[in-house]
């Protein structure tokens, strides 16, 4: 799960990690009353939206006195922001984030990840920083410093201080930042997040180590263990339509194309979506109706699929293992019928109860598409949706 | 022969009074999967199904019944629990088939196992089956067939389609295992490569991978330097857009890395059979055997 950066920020003053002075604002009057609070005669406002590169698209803006943060602020409020994460449409800011300005001296990056191949959290450093880590990563990687961490030993100094010294500071700056690091490691790990990035963090002329940015993402399967974390989730930031199919446990993402998929297993759904495009069609969504596709589920996943109207045909392809065919066809057989389906629908049942469920939708009454293979069913789409 | 599971392996299933589990040992039991005891804290003393033993601890069961390998039911919450304290009876093979376990237990759980001699398969993932033998998982029994195949796959419903593939053709399967679909799992493409290369009944290996991670890398480095035997490989998710979760939690190209496309060139470029379409692993795995 994605927060904002306030909220990221929010958990990090949790923690005793240092953050800009600031607060969060919904309109050009509160934006200017935060700045008021905040003091000083340097603001910065940042657009909210769950994507990086708010910057370059116009989404981060100094203000120099308390009627330009309004001013600011009432620009960015609303906008519809662009940045290489958003895709072409677009996110509408909803809310900014108003703080005051600091006098930077140096901007580094820090970042920490579970590391898949090593099984351990790694946490990077880099005097890169500001810039997109890929990029270093991709160009300079020795620019990046990493401490790869035993879990069962947690944040010892040693890996704190080969970041540190790998920044390059020293005295005072070595001692914040080594704090700031073990800091990050406590939040990190007690709170079950997969990402954290801060970028930039900044070194200030005044010699304090602060998070300028700051991103977190959070391991979903440990929500149920973390109600604070769990009500940060913003729905305004996700897909209608996702967040209708996480209501019924669906797991749904939405694509461009016009072939609905309905498929159970998530490799079996991306390997329907590839084959799909071998035969010149394109998928318009990744849907995984899991392992208990009860009638009703399958139901709702026809609901959500039929609801986006470049839909011209829909791929049911299912394998059962636990999931039994003969309940699926019951389910499509049923959906078909109260959802009064217009667009062809072509289906292929394999698995466990496979003849049966075929059984079910041969005598049905409605007219579907049978197709014995994973590429029959696919072709048979695809021409169906009138692509060839 | 075979790896992993064969007729001799005797069965502790963690959980078997679940629904799931439940459902499941009635299907293993069936398939002729030796099952031997149940755990679950607080049913001790009772029958399963009337026929299978239940005892609250999985030391009791190995104690009692022998069990040499687990098979784990158990709800995400106290999944992890539960794979540690199987660890800690010394089961050689531990499958989990539970789907949702934070990470970080995840991590913490697989470091200690380090120097035992124990191999997990899973989490999140079908199981291992050895045909006609043994099935600790959830697949369904009757489209597999014993022969010189071995498959490992990162995904479920996959390995049931490149399975029938092959049955349909007439070519059977030494032992298949579903890895799961997490970012951490207890066997690796790797780990079950170099059993397979050691197995003399496997002839011939198929790796379904995934987008996200760099385990196929891996694995291509590896089937270029000691693998053996040839490799029929496809990857799914060349259409997934990225930073975006498919389904599983370990299926996500990130900071453009993990691209589908990265993984097939470098398992072309280790001297693997790279399938474009997954409607022709069966077709190439006949090829390559010469059938």
């Amino acid at each position: 799960m994605k927060v904002h950066e306030y909220q990221a920020k929010e958990i990090f003053k949790e923690y005793g990690i240092p953050v800009p002075k600031g607060g969060l604002a919904t309109t050009p009057q509160e934006a200017r009353k935060v700045a008021e609070e905040v003091g000083g005669n340097l603001w910065v406002v940042k657009a909210q939206i769950h994507a990086g590169g708010r910057g370059k698209g116009g989404g981060v803006k100094l203000a120099r006195s308390l009627d330009e943060v309004e001013q600011v602020a009432s620009q960015i409020i609303g906008m519809t922001l662009v940045t290489h994460q958003t895709g072409p449409e677009g996110k509408l800011v909803r809310k900014v984030l108003v703080e005051e300005g600091l006098n930077i001296e140096k901007e580094l990056y820090l970042g920490m990840v579970i590391d898949r191949s090593s099984e351990c959290p790694v946490m990077m450093a880099s005097t890169e920083g500001g810039v997109e880590i890929e990029k270093v990563a991709a160009e300079t990687p020795e620019k990046i410093v990493k401490a790869f961490i035993d879990p069962a030993l947690g944040m010892l100094p040693f890996y704190a201080r080969k970041l540190t010294f790998g920044l390059g500071l020293s005295g005072d700056l070595f001692k914040k930042a080594v704090s700031f690091m073990t800091k990050l490691y406590q939040a990190f790990i007690e709170k079950d997040a997969s990402l954290a990035e801060i970028n930039p963090l900044v070194i200030t002329k005044e010699g304090d180590v602060i998070a300028l940015d700051a991103k977190m993402n959070f391991d979903d399967d440990a929500l149920y263990r973390h109600p604070d974390i769990a009500a940060m989730r913003d729905l305004d930031e996700e897909d209608p339509l996702e967040v209708e199919a996480k209501k019924y446990d669906l797991n749904f993402i939405k694509l461009d194309g016009n072939i609905g998929c309905m498929v159970n297993g998530a490799g079996l759904a991306m390997a329907t979506m590839d084959i799909i495009k071998i035969y010149g069609g394109e998928p318009a969504n990744f849907l995984d109706v899991g392992g208990a596709a009860s009638a009703e589920r399958v139901e709702n996943a026809f609901k959500i699929l039929l609801s986006e109207p470049n839909v011209k045909a829909v791929l049911v392809n299912i394998f059962g293992g636990i999931v039994r065919c003969d309940r699926v066809a019951k389910g499509i057989a049923q959906a078909a019928k109260n959802l009064e389906v217009k667009v062809p629908m072509v289906v292929r049942l394999e698995g466990t109860n496979s003849k049966e469920g075929m059984e079910i939708l041969e005598k049905s009454g409605l007219s579907f598409i049978t197709a014995k293979s994973m590429a029959e069913a696919a072709e048979k789409a695809v021409q169906a949706a009138g692509i060839k | 022969m075979s790896i992993l599971v064969n007729k001799d392996t005797r069965v502790v299933v963690q959980g078997i009074t679940g629904k799931e589990g439940t459902f499941h040992t009635t299907q293993c039991i069936e398939y002729g999967t030796n099952v031997v005891a149940g755990v679950t804290p607080g049913k001790g003393g009772s029958m399963w199904e009337g026929k299978v033993p239940v005892y609250n601890t999985v030391a009791e069961a190995v104690e009692r019944e022998g069990a040499n390998a687990s098979l784990i039911f158990v709800p995400p919450a106290f999944c992890a629990d539960a794979i540690a304290e199987a660890v800690d009876a010394g089961m050689g093979v531990i499958v989990t088939i539970t789907e949702g376990i934070p990470a970080l237990d995840m991590m913490k759980v697989k470091r200690s196992m380090k120097g035992k001699n124990v191999r997990m398969v899973g989490p999140n993932c079908p199981g291992v089956i050895t045909p006609d033998e043994c099935k600790m998982g959830i697949m369904p029994g009757y489209i597999f067939k014993k022969g010189p195949v071995g498959l490992i796959s990162r995904s479920g419903t996959l390995t049931y389609e490149a399975v029938w593939q092959c049955t349909e053709r007439g070519i059977g399967q030494s032992t298949c295992i579903g890895i799961g679909g997490d970012p951490i799992i207890g066997s690796t493409q790797v780990d079950l490569l170099k059993l397979f290369n050691e197995d003399p009944e496997t002839e011939l290996v198929v790796l379904i991978g995934e987008i996200g991670g760099t385990a196929e890398e891996e694995a291509a480095e590896y089937i270029k330097k000691e693998f053996t035997k040839p490799v029929v490989a496809f990857i799914a998710g060349k259409t997934a857009p990225p930073g975006r979760r498919m389904g599983h939690a370990g299926a996500i190209i990130a900071g453009g890395k993990g691209t589908a496309a990265e993984k097939m060139a470098a398992l072309r470029e280790a001297g693997a059979h790279v399938v474009e379409s997954p409607a022709e692993i069966g077709a190439v795995v006949a090829r390559v055997l010469g059938k």
